[in-house]
């Protein structure tokens, strides 16, 4: 019994929970039978909160005895990324400066899934900051992939994308500033979502680079990430860089989920298939052939300007970043230096301790960008070429309705394998960074295993704010590709 | 045409940055972002003299509301996590000396 809960998408469980067929608090104990087995190899939670899940499980099934209905995700255990702001609880980034910060707020899109009757069961882990592709930059604790423990989830998500694919959760939120959505969701074999910029509240997202971040779904299948989205899009009058609704309202994304795709044109950038490895290129070939199964018109494009989304990302992001993160600085909240001789050390030796590589790294390089003399050759360089790449993508939904590339070059690594060298770890977002920098949604749906049996994505990408289509198209991939929802063995 | 940072401007944009690094990490940041920077040197093969920058992907603006007073944090809210606090005020080390004037 406690098995077939688990399996089932969050739209199954909450149909089953609303008709009095389960109950939220079985499904939130059999979550937790399930966690007290895998979490100890996969370590994907930095927080796990059960007694508070099973009260508030409880309240949700006494008021569906009492005839309401309690929204869109009625008791569906959930779990959100360690950099989203909760009442309760920690919220730590997992960073050591903000190890034991109990937010007094919650953030916008959490409070969205409460709302709608999710039960927040934990807190999941990440890279320090969601700056990093593999977890590895977690000042907490290392996560594992599921589908092989020697392997990295991804990042900066990973948690969130390791605790669903292990069925520690029913659906999970991320964020997504350079890919930290879809990388992780591919490494793991779970449809990962990064909303248009401005589609949901960043209110309560701990800041990295706040022109690129946005919070996005993760989940088994491409229903319930349209079903997640409809819970957290919409503006927020907190939040002054979401899109008002009088421009781009948020839609019901479940409504054209399953209409077929036949006539939709569908651009690729041959090159890109073709730099990916052997076994990524080949899944991202079949996948083509789904698509031209069904009627959809295949348009061969070019984005000229994609190769240089690298190098104009580390600036702006790590711009960005520096500045955000000015405000750990020991006096108000987080970490305080034992060792201070003066007011300097509060903010400068607080930050040496609190801070790891990776983000000290972000820091210092975004400092020097935006410094006297610099400014002008790296940074208004980087948003003149940001311009560059956003043109490649208007450009590129003149003639298609969406763009499908892989998500990373590669499947899931070895843990350690890219540690040494940083530059080597940026270049895995080599297909999702654009995204982010031209604020377009894009999706990764899994497309096949490698012949190691780990998980490939399909990134498909689309025009600012339609989602709707890009779900469909997403969906019709997931119906069409005899694809079938696996489950990775550590849970056999 | 490469920008080899050395030690001197690592340690001086970590000043900047309010990070007190040890010396290995200043050896370590020196060749990391060197590196890094040399890759982002890419960027400049791109003729840029015409394009725009750009800031933000989508068009933003002010947002205005009425200036009405709301309910915020109290202050054992805002103080809940302070490293250091009387239960009233922030507290950090003196700022200035005793023999200032200030």
């Amino acid at each position: 019994m406690s098995d077939n809960i688990l399996s089932l998408s969050c739209k199954q469980l909450r149909d089953k929970i609303l008709a009095r067929e389960i109950t939220s608090v079985e499904a939130v104990e059999a979550v937790f039978n399930n966690i007290e087995k895998v979490e100890p190899k996969v370590g994907a939670y930095v927080s796990l909160d059960k007694d508070r899940a099973l009260d508030e499980a409880a309240k949700i099934d006494k008021r569906i005895a009492n005839g309401e209905n309690p929204g869109l995700l009625a008791g569906v255990p959930v779990a959100v990324k360690d950099n989203m702001a909760t009442e309760f609880g920690t919220t730590s980034c997992a960073s050591k400066i903000l190890a034991d910060f109990k937010a007094p707020y919650t953030a916008t899109a959490v409070s969205k899934l409460i709302d709608a009757g999710a039960i927040v069961i934990g807190k999941l882990n990440m890279d320090e900051f969601a700056m990093g592709s593999s977890t590895e930059n977690s000042g907490i604790k290392q996560t594992y992939n599921p589908w092989n423990l020697d392997c990295v989830p991804g990042g900066s998500s990973g948690g969130s994308a390791a605790a669903v694919a292990a069925q520690m959760c029913f659906a999970s939120l991320g964020s997504d500033t350079g890919g930290s959505i879809r990388q992780p969701a591919s490494f793991c074999g779970v449809v990962g979502l990064k909303p248009t910029y401005g589609r949901v509240s960043r209110w309560g997202l701990v800041a990295y680079g706040s022109s690129l971040d946005q919070i996005g779904p993760l989940s088994k299948d491409v229903t319930d990430a349209a079903l997640m989205l409809n819970v957290i899009a919409g503006d927020d009058e907190r939040d002054s860089t979401c899109v008002d609704e009088s421009i781009a309202p948020a839609k019901d994304y479940l409504g054209e989920l399953d209409t077929p795709i036949d006539g939709l044109k569908i651009a690729i950038v041959p090159e890109f298939i073709e730099s990916a490895s052997d076994e990524v290129a080949a899944a991202i070939n079949s996948s083509i052939e789904v698509y031209k199964r069904q009627g959809a018109e295949i348009v061969e494009i070019s984005m000229p300007h994609f190769e240089y989304a690298i190098a104009t990302y580390y600036i702006v992001a790590t711009a960005e970043a520096s500045s955000n993160l000015a405000r750990f600085d020991g006096v108000r909240y987080g970490h305080r230096s034992d060792d201070i001789k003066d007011y300097m050390g509060v903010y400068s030796k607080s930050r040496e301790e609190g801070f790891g590589q990776e983000v000290k790294r972000r820091i210092m390089l975004g400092t020097y960008a935006l410094s006297s003399g610099y400014y002008d050759a790296y940074y208004l360089k980087a948003l003149k070429v940001r311009n560059l790449i956003r043109q490649d993508f208007t450009q590129a939904f003149e003639k298609a309705d969406c763009i499908i590339m892989p998500v990373s070059p590669t499947t899931a690594f070895k843990v350690g394998e890219k540690t040494q060298d940083p530059l080597e770890m940026y270049m895995a977002d080599i297909y999702t960074i654009a995204a982010n920098l031209s604020g377009v949604p894009a999706v990764s749906v899994p497309c096949g295993f490698d012949k190691d049996g780990m998980p490939i994505g399909l990134q498909i990408l689309g025009p600012s704010f339609q989602e709707d289509k890009l779900l469909r198209v997403a969906r019709m991939y997931e119906v069409n590709s005899g694809i079938e929802y696996r489950k990775p063995a550590i849970l056999d | 045409m490469t920008k080899k940072l050395d030690y001197d401007e690592v340690r001086e944009v970590a000043l900047l940055a309010r990070l007190e690094l040890c010396d290995n990490e200043v050896e370590e940041f020196a060749t990391q972002l060197s590196s890094i920077l040399e890759y982002i040197e890419k960027l400049d093969e791109l003729d840029t003299d015409d394009v725009e920058p750009l800031a933000h992907s989508l068009p933003i603006k002010n947002v205005f509301r009425e200036d009405i007073p709301r309910e915020c944090l109290s202050r054992d809210e805002a103080l809940s996590n302070a490293p250091d606090t009387d239960g009233e005020f922030f507290i950090v080390p003196k700022i200035l000396d005793d023999n200032s004037n200030a």
